[in-house]
């Protein structure tokens, strides 16, 4: 019944979130809501269940791969307290990737020299949604997985094989079999990633 | 011989006392007599009378205005309390969090496909999904619906406040005499009222029960239905204004309306007279539910019987076969569901093949908010917040009757008759299952989303193959 949640977020957390991120005081407030009324189990952390009840995310053929990239490798202590759980600074350190690209941006990530919703960044998250193993280079098995997410039961194994095939030959360029971050990323340089993974935040 | 002596002088001194005391005892005792018979007869006058005879004095839309005075002014404080402070004061946008882009899956590919070969699949496909996905995170259409609606200004009511450090000592002593007024004086108001509505109820119908079938009979329990629940009414101070009355459901039709809480019932029934549908229950509900009976025809079903559709429908279409017998009342969406929107009807009223009229409720959210969270709050406890919230406030719409066309199946009239009262009460129309409060959502739709995609490529094959 209402939200108390803006008064359970300290000012020097919105602080810290503000420089990580980029956002605004009333979106991080706002975020945190949505974020407070997504954890129905009241302890702080979403948890993979919490976002599968969103039926818009359920239905996503790639629902699962989205949700795989809130939950980071390891245990970095800032964002998640155990591995299946992500607490407000992860999310809002993953949903930082889609804020629009803004001209003038000043703020820096305090780990790496670039801002979280940098081309590249963009472009890694996505290339993280093929790379199921998490080795940095996209096999044709990965792919083949994906693409059978995407399209279900409706295409058979061989077109799909050779779909996956003609992608893996258009973009590799050292001949290993793989693509690599740095082909995928020259693959689609063409393409207006920044408008394509932002979202319009309002103010 | 000294302790007798005390004694007895403690004694005279008590007498003395009990002396003073005892017309200060009995003065106390008239003016608690005196109260009561003040009370019980402002009460009768102004409220119990009144609803018997359907008549109102307005005294509840005078209350209201002066309400909205005073949130408008709490709202004020709180915002010049927060700028000298310097901080922001937490605004909750109904526009939403996010402004999305109505782009289909279709549209986007092609676009992106526009300035290379037409390759048959893109790796920046993935892109489309990727954000559509992390909108539905940020804000998605369904899971706001099943929570209560965020409101703009304050409403003295601890409940929806999103700004306990801005309150001033002003706001705080006023927040206080709210308390007071609501907890002290107009619940137990309203309880009263309650009792004597449903008890009035139960003992009427019961006695119209006697009387043998007939016009009189039907007249009687028209008459006693509509007064209890016009009692029941201001035992909720429910403020209701009635839109298009010329349309209100006649005899051998069914009357849909959306559905925010139990209170909807009691706001249609004490403007007009339905056959309810419903389980049978047990305890006090089971209690009313068979006096009801007796006095006209409504449709219990046992928990056995609900999962039959073919047994629910053919008692549905014998009701609604005879004329004699009142309209039936049905929220077709199944669940409560926050009143910002509207959810998908199910299609089993729709297959009867009557006449519908569909009724848009819609309620005001400052004076109290309606919505029952029937996963975070049980009966009892929804009804007290209801009966200490300021007042209901709400507009109740009689849409023009509608029909099933020709060529249409029971889905499609379900969703045309959703569409006009989503329309008129200002809700958003959503396909979306009021189901999904408590279930998952079915593999079906991601089925659907699968094949749309698959279609852009082999689509796209195909026009190669042809070229």
């Amino acid at each position: 019944m209402g939200s108390r949640a803006s008064s359970l977020l300290r000012e020097e957390d919105i602080e810290e979130i503000k420089k990580e991120t980029g956002f605004s005081h009333s979106q991080i407030t706002r975020l945190y809501s949505r974020f407070h009324s997504l954890d129905k189990g009241e302890n702080g952390a979403l948890s993979r269940e919490d976002f599968q009840r969103i039926p818009e995310l359920a239905i996503n053929p790639l629902g699962d791969r989205i949700i795989n990239a809130f939950f980071p490798e390891g245990t970095n202590k800032k964002y998640t307290a155990r591995e299946d759980q992500v607490n407000f600074r992860g999310f809002m350190r993953t949903l930082a990737h889609f804020r629009p690209v803004e001209d003038n941006e000043k703020n820096k990530d305090l780990t790496s020299g670039e801002p979280l919703n940098s081309r590249t960044n963009k472009l890694h998250f996505a290339f993280q949604l093929y790379d199921l193993d998490r080795d940095d280079k996209i096999s044709r098995d990965e792919l083949l997985q994906v693409l059978r997410m995407m399209v279900g039961v409706n295409i058979s194994d061989e077109q799909l094989g050779s779909i996956a095939d003609r992608t893996i030959q258009e973009a590799d360029t050292n001949g290993d079999m793989c693509i690599s971050f740095s082909e995928f990323t020259k693959v689609l340089e063409k393409v207006d990633v920044e408008q394509k993974m932002s979202i319009r935040f309002l103010h | 011989m000294p302790m007798k002596a005390v004694f007895q002088r403690r004694l005279q001194k008590l007498k003395h006392i009990r002396g003073v005391q005892q017309p200060v005892f009995s003065l106390i005792c008239m003016l608690l007599g005196i109260s009561f018979t003040v009370w019980f007869t402002l009460l009768l006058v102004f409220i119990i009378v009144p609803a018997i005879f359907g008549v109102s004095f307005g005294i509840r839309r005078v209350y209201m205005k002066s309400l909205i005075k005073l949130f408008e002014w709490a709202t004020l404080r709180m915002e010049r309390g927060a700028k000298e402070k310097n901080q922001h004061l937490y605004k909750p946008y109904s526009n939403g969090i996010i402004a999305k882009e109505p782009v289909s899956l279709e549209q986007e590919i092609q676009e992106m496909r526009r300035g290379s070969a037409e390759p048959e699949f893109d790796m920046s496909d993935i892109f489309y999904f990727c954000r559509r996905g992390v909108e539905s995170i940020v804000d998605d259409e369904v899971t706001k619906r099943f929570t209560a609606e965020e409101l703009e200004s304050w409403n003295l009511l601890t409940r929806s406040n999103y700004n306990f450090h801005h309150i001033s000592t002003r706001l705080t002593a006023l927040w206080g005499m709210g308390v007071l007024i609501r907890y002290g004086f107009l619940l137990p108001l309203r309880v009263t009222l309650a009792f004597t509505g449903v008890g009035l109820l139960v003992v009427l119908t019961s006695i119209v029960g006697l009387f043998p079938n007939g016009r009189m009979k039907n007249y009687l329990s028209d008459k006693v239905h509509l007064m209890c629940y016009r009692i029941c009414v201001r035992a909720l101070t429910a403020i209701i204004t009635y839109h298009d009355s010329e349309n209100k459901p006649k005899n051998g039709g069914i009357c849909v309306a959306n559905h925010t809480s139990p209170i909807d019932v009691i706001i249609l029934a004490s403007d007009g007279c339905y056959a309810m549908v419903g389980q049978v229950h047990g305890g006090l509900m089971g209690v009313i539910q068979r006096a009801m009976v007796k006095a006209c025809p409504h449709i219990w079903f046992e928990r056995s019987e609900v999962k039959d559709r073919h047994l629910v429908a053919k008692r549905l279409s014998d009701h609604v076969a005879d004329e004699s017998k009142l309209p039936i009342l049905i929220f077709p969406e199944g669940t409560c569901i926050n009143n910002t929107s509207v959810m998908m009807f199910k299609k089993g009223s729709f297959e009867i093949g009557c006449t519908v009229y569909p009724v848009a409720i819609k309620y005001d959210p400052r004076f109290g908010d309606a919505f029952w969270n029937s996963s975070k709050f049980g009966m009892v406890n929804y009804l007290l917040h209801m009966m200490s919230s300021w007042a209901i406030v709400c507009s109740v719409w009689y849409l023009p009757p509608m029909s099933r066309m020709e060529g249409e199946d029971a889905v499609q009239f379900a969703n045309r008759v959703k569409a006009a009262i989503a329309r008129k009460g200002g809700l958003a129309d959503l396909l979306w299952d009021g189901g999904l409060k408590r279930g998952k959502v079915k593999e079906v739709f991601k089925e659907e989303q699968q094949k749309l995609y698959s279609k852009v490529l082999v689509g796209s094959s195909e026009d190669r193959s042809r070229s």
